[in-house]
């Protein structure tokens, strides 16, 4: 595991690099420093994923967005999904020292653990058209939030269709 | 703490109990009680407030039981140490109750106190049920539980129940940033502190069976990992070391396992490991969401929840992942099984519409809707099989509360919780 934390780390560094050589001063996304090690972490467990905001929105701009959206119970990928994420996968080869954490979400409308299982079915419907445009299996990891995280507060369809989601989140 | 529980002084009781055997009081005995029973909880004779405080403790888990109106401490007038156990029955009959539960609290030459309970049928004018407790002060209210429960047991005919606890989730913050902490609390609220600091998200919080542990799913590295817990040292371990998506676990009966989910590649699966580690051993391999395991008590079977069908549905199998069979056959959506203490039921969530707690034989059938909220999901059975906690989730707010509710039928009861609540897990009797 530590192994696996000090690659990531090394990643990270060479993708900065590469960014400041190769984009337009205008165009380059402040350079992020998050701290090797997070100061208030006690958890020996803890895996040291770190979020780099300024590609997300990177990613965002050039791919339109981060996410996608799915039906109630569905876990499959319609036109707009999969052209978001064709998008999104040029974006990854362009960039191509850094991972994505792939996060499956789920409405507020099931129960806890069966949105666990859902949100991963979501991520992984996600994974599985990156790796078909080419993504490195190793640059992907998946995760599932069930329904922890909804980003719309509402208890209606409109909300619930917001949170029903799976997000690509640019990690190092 | 095991060791101050170590010292019941039950030898007092014996003879009453010997006695009320041969007596007659069917008016009271065997789960006969079908209205609010009254009875009187006068303060305890003691030198001090702690008789006061340990009547109004026993007169509030009496009333969450659902089967009594007490009246008492206040208004009530009390009694000498003499008068506990040979009360005036004439004047407690004029008052109008048909039960008296007394009691004195002493105090030992090792520190400790004893606390004396007695339970009284006020109508046919005779002790019922004696026991005494010898606790540490600061433990008046374990005293005072086992008290209540004495005096519930011995009415209703049930196992006893109130002398337990209680962790849950404990949720502040707004809803798309909801802070998710591990509680623990005595089964009416008290002695209520956090387990986790909220760093990372946790849910599913379960007891081992002997109440000293638990399992739960902690967010750690942005992914579900299944922990182990001791309660009494603070101290968590992974149970599943790599980084594989893990979640929903419980405790198998005997406490030597841990069945969970495992999720990979779109599919999720159920497994089990010993505590002590090793390799897991997949018990499902149908491309279905197979989640929410929950061990039969005698350790034998497993129930969990499989959308194998199209639809979340409820199916038992054996201990090794063989006979998986279907038991919910019901409209609507069925999840979140638990098995009851006594074998023979199943606790579930139903989704046809809002989310409602029912439960149903453990071969399927006889199904029962306890709850009517807009979401009630989540579970947990008594050690006696009689109630099961669930959290209530408002529509808008997302705000979750924990409720208790009867299983033989009536009203959802809020429990007192600092802040809101989710996922609850009953204890096992305090030993």
């Amino acid at each position: 595991m530590k192994k696996s934390i000090l690659i990531g780390m090394t990643a990270v560094a060479l993708t900065l690099g590469a960014c400041g050589r190769k984009t337009p001063p205008a165009e380059v996304p402040p350079v992020e420093q998050p701290p090797a090690t997070d100061p208030n972490s006690t958890d020996p467990n803890s895996l040291e994923v770190v979020e780099l905001p300024a590609l997300q929105a990177d990613l965002v701009a050039k791919a339109g967005s981060d996410t996608i959206y799915f039906g109630t119970d569905e876990y499959s990928l319609d036109d707009a999904s999969k052209a978001t994420l064709a998008a999104q996968a040029q974006w990854m080869l362009a960039n191509p020292n850094v991972r994505a954490s792939i996060e499956g979400h789920a409405d507020e409308r099931g129960t806890r653990e069966y949105n666990q299982a859902l949100g991963e079915r979501r991520a992984n419907a996600a994974r599985d058209f990156l790796l078909s445009q080419g993504v490195p299996a190793a640059r992907l990891v998946v995760t599932s939030w069930g329904k922890e995280r909804p980003v719309a507060l509402g208890s209606n369809e409109e909300a619930w269709a917001q949170n029903r989601r799976a997000v690509t989140v640019i990690i190092r | 703490m095991r060791t101050i529980l170590a010292t019941l002084l039950i030898g007092i009781a014996s003879a009453a109990l010997a006695q009320d055997e041969q007596g007659e009081v069917p008016e009271l005995v065997g789960g006969s009680v079908k209205t609010a029973q009254t009875i009187a909880v006068p303060e305890m004779s003691s030198g001090d407030a702690t008789g006061r405080q340990i009547a109004e403790v026993i007169a509030s888990d009496l009333r969450g039981t659902g089967l009594f109106t007490p009246l008492g401490p206040s208004g009530v007038p009390g009694y000498s140490q003499a008068e506990a156990g040979n009360p005036n029955y004439p004047s407690w009959r004029n008052a109008g109750v048909s039960a008296l539960v007394s009691g004195y609290v002493e105090p030992r030459p090792d520190g400790r106190m004893t606390v004396a309970c007695y339970l009284h049928d006020v109508t046919a004018g005779r002790q019922l049920a004696q026991q005494g407790f010898a606790v540490s002060p600061s433990d008046w209210r374990r005293a005072a539980h086992r008290c209540a429960d004495m005096v519930y047991s011995r009415l209703s005919g049930q196992q006893p129940y109130l002398d337990t606890k209680v962790v849950y989730v404990a949720e502040t913050g707004p809803k798309n940033n909801r802070v998710k902490r591990v509680a623990i609390m005595d089964s009416d609220g008290s002695n209520h502190r956090y387990l986790t600091v909220g760093r990372n998200t946790v849910v599913t919080p379960r007891f081992s069976p002997r109440g000293d542990k638990l399992v739960y799913t902690a967010y750690i590295g942005r992914r579900p990992r299944v922990l182990l817990f001791d309660v009494a040292s603070g101290q968590e371990r992974l149970l599943i070391p790599g980084n594989h998506i893990t979640f929903a676990p419980r405790f198998s009966p005997d406490g030597r396992d841990i069945v969970f989910s495992m999720a990979n590649g779109g599919n999720t699966d159920i497994y089990i490991v010993s505590t002590s580690g090793g390799a897991p051993r997949q018990l499902t391999v149908t491309p279905g969401a197979d989640t929410s395991p929950s061990f039969s008590p005698d350790g034998r079977q497993i129930v969990f929840e499989s959308d194998r069908s199209g639809t979340q549905q409820l199916y038992v199998m054996n201990r090794d992942g063989s006979g998986q069979r279907r038991i919910s056959f019901g409209g609507g959506r069925y999840a979140s099984p638990v098995w009851s203490p006594t074998g023979n039921m199943i606790a579930f969530t139903k989704i046809a519409g809002p989310f409602r707690v029912g439960v149903m034989s453990a071969g399927g059938g006889g199904e029962r809707i306890l709850t009517n909220g807009w979401q009630d999901e989540g579970p947990s059975w008594a050690p006696n099989g009689q109630f099961v906690m669930f959290h209530r989730t408002q529509q808008g707010s997302g705000t979750a509360r924990l409720y208790a509710v009867p299983v033989g039928g009536g009203s959802a009861r809020l429990m007192p919780t600092p802040v809101g609540g989710s996922d609850p897990s009953w204890s096992p009797l305090n030993n």
